[in-house]
């Protein structure tokens, strides 16, 4: 019991980790309509960016504030120069597009910052707990902990945001009807630049967190891509269904990581391990059997 | 001048309906074909053979399996390259398990299985579209690379998954030059895309055409969405089956899981793009393009370093290989989406008129 329990909190925070990525997902799909598939790739540029700053002498501070600049001005670049010229084109071009993106940025940020991968210190160790370790004999790391919170902050934060400032209504407002939107005198260009840098700094906290946590490499961007089932649990416009859909794949996956192999080793033989990889894709689809709408997702109605 | 159909009147429905109903085009294809077939094998050398032209027509066959299903059934799959697996694992098996069966029937055997795969994650795209049903593509090509990897069984217990091909033997001639090869991959990819040429002029193209542009006014003309959404993801699969037994027995000869990675299902995702969303003849150039321009970029980029002055390692060539894959997709969205297949028409609609365009 004590080691589920112990599984279990430790798969819930590493959910916190997706949610912080697909977080980034929801505001620009909330507000353009667009299902960014390259947040991933922006998540990998933000974290080589701030080890790229510090590389050049820059201290951790200033590396996170021009790591945001590069951030803005990106997303402020992809709307202008990408989606600006795709505007009413179908939502899947749209989606190509970010693909293409994704793999322009992959390409892009180690020919700026050097490919090999580093670790990135935030002065945060990743190591356990003494008081959780001594009263319940549980491994809970402080990393993860601190993770969870800031996420929480971060979450906080856009909420507030998106609810009671001029910006965050517009925000709102686009996201339900351009149309409407513009004839009241919303600047909808403006307000996807907005879009696309806040999401820019959203991918800049998940950066650091896992960043920090797995080193700064190429594979961030695959976990980016766990942030996908996570969306069709929570629903693609949903900022709490992203935290929802965060924590279930989390303890999920790794509830299934821990019980799943030696119940398929048993019936089948051989090693098992490395369901991590696919469980959270497989949960998600039939996840899509019972709600396709997700969670807290906007339920979908055809018009001819 | 040469290419106008002035003069050619049809006065048959079957001259009316043919594939290719200009007469020009039909002299170019037999053309085509007679050099294909007749004249590349006679110059081509080995190297050509075994890493252009092959893989060429392999994955040209593989694109326009996605191609059926994105293109014309407008259902966006990001496993191609699971199917591809899915296909070389099982003619490896079917080889291995069933005594004395041709390498052919083995190859219809993997695309059925193919078929098979194709259908089970197609059943999402019944309720599901856009990029729910991409994600839940994601799932197939996880989960397959995963199950080749970890049930021994199927790749023979074999370290690690790796299966090496049997040798393709028909007739009891054994194919072991590039030569060969090249022939008999020709064969197939012309018998498959002529059926596929065909396919999307039927009823069942026509009606995955009308699913792709409105699913919902498809369902009210009448057209089933369920039995033609499967269908397309059969098709596609099965295309793609055979385009990854051809990959492990023609091309590679031994392959392993991980090689049919999501890298490489989303390399014929841009293929299809850059050649052209729903177009046959654009799966071949698209693959001609992708394959072509890593080549090219190759020999080009340490030319231009070196011209430059700038420091250059092979780490960077692959960098910028990335990014030029990355921002073509991009621009061929933004200026073309339909592809080169579009560039290709709007030169033969040129053609037509030129000299006298007025």
């Amino acid at each position: 019991m004590q080691f589920f329990l112990e599984v279990l909190i430790s798969g819930l925070l590493s959910g916190v980790m997706y949610a912080l990525v697909a977080l980034g997902f929801v505001l620009i799909y909330k507000a353009s309509g667009v299902f960014n598939f390259a947040q991933g790739a922006m998540v990998y540029l933000a974290a080589l960016a701030v080890v790229g700053c510090m590389e050049k002498g820059a201290p951790l501070w200033l590396a996170i504030i021009l790591a945001f600049v590069i951030m803005t001005l990106f997303g402020i670049a992809t709307e202008k120069f990408v989606l600006r010229k795709l505007v009413n084109q179908p939502p899947i071009t749209l989606f190509m597009a970010t693909i293409g993106l994704a793999f322009f940025i992959e390409g892009l940020a180690p020919i700026v910052f050097g490919s090999e991968p580093r670790a990135l210190d935030l002065g945060i160790v990743d190591e356990p707990i003494p008081a959780i370790l001594d009263a319940w004999d549980m491994v809970i790391s402080k990393f993860d902990l601190v993770a969870a919170g800031i996420a929480a902050l971060l979450v906080t934060t856009l909420a507030l945001f998106f609810q009671y400032t001029r910006i965050g209504r517009a925000l709102r407002a686009v996201a339900d009807d351009h149309q409407a939107a513009l004839s009241i005198g919303i600047p909808l260009q403006h307000i996807w630049a907005i879009v696309w840098g806040i999401a820019g700094f959203v991918a800049l906290v998940a950066g650091l967190m896992w960043g920090a946590r797995n080193g700064v490499q190429f594979a961030l961007t695959f976990t980016a891509l766990k942030a996908l089932p996570v969306l069709i649990i929570g629903g693609f416009t949903s900022v709490p269904g992203a935290i929802a859909g965060g924590l279930i794949i989390g303890a999920s996956e790794k509830l299934a990581e821990i019980y799943l192999p030696p119940v398929m080793q048993s019936m089948f033989g051989g090693n098992f391990g490395g369901i991590e990889g696919w469980f959270p894709y497989v949960l998600a689809l039939f996840f899509l059997l019972v709600r396709p709408e997700g969670l807290f997702g906007e339920k979908h109605i055809d018009r001819v | 001048m040469l290419y106008r159909e002035a003069g050619q009147f049809k006065t048959s429905y079957a001259a009316d309906q043919q594939l290719f109903p200009i007469r020009q085009d039909r002299i170019g294809i037999l053309i085509l074909l007679a050099v294909v077939f007749l004249v590349i094998p006679g110059f081509a050398s080995d190297y050509w053979f075994s890493a252009i032209l092959i893989p060429f027509l392999i994955f040209s066959l593989a694109a326009l399996g996605l191609n059926i299903l994105t293109g014309y059934a407008g259902q966006l799959s990001l496993g191609s390259a699971a199917f591809m697996a899915v296909g070389a694992y099982a003619a490896y098996n079917f080889q291995l398990r069933i005594d004395g069966i041709p390498i052919l029937v083995s190859f219809v055997c993997a695309g059925l299985t193919a078929a098979g795969a194709g259908i089970l994650f197609g059943l999402p795209s019944l309720w599901i579209k856009g990029f729910y049903l991409a994600v839940a593509t994601l799932a197939a090509q996880f989960f397959i690379v995963w199950c080749l990897t970890k049930f021994p069984w199927l790749s023979n217990y074999s370290s690690s998954g790796v299966i090496s091909t049997q040798p393709l033997i028909f007739f009891g001639h054994e194919f072991t030059s590039p030569q060969e090869k090249y022939l008999l991959v020709l064969t197939i990819v012309a018998v498959m895309a002529l059926a596929a040429k065909n396919m999307v002029r039927s009823s069942t193209g026509r009606a995955w055409m009308a699913v792709r542009d409105m699913d919902v006014a498809a369902s009210v003309i009448g057209i089933r969405l369920m039995p033609a959404k499967l269908l397309a993801f059969a098709v596609s699969a099965f295309y793609c089956g055979v385009a990854g037994a051809l990959y492990a027995f023609c091309y590679l000869g031994s392959v392993e899981p991980d090689g049919f990675s999501l890298d490489m299902s989303f390399r014929i995702l841009f293929m299809i793009i850059i050649g052209g969303v729903g177009s046959i003849l654009g799966s071949f150039l698209g693959a001609a393009f992708i394959l072509l321009l890593p080549i090219f970029l190759d020999i080009a980029l340490p030319w231009v370093a070196s011209l430059l002055g700038l420091p250059f390692s092979s780490a960077t060539v692959s960098h910028i290989q990335v990014l030029v894959f990355g921002a073509l997709i991009m621009f061929f969205l933004i200026v073309e989406p339909h592809g080169l297949a579009r560039l290709w028409q709007i030169t033969k609609e040129k053609l037509r008129l030129w000299p006298f365009p007025h």
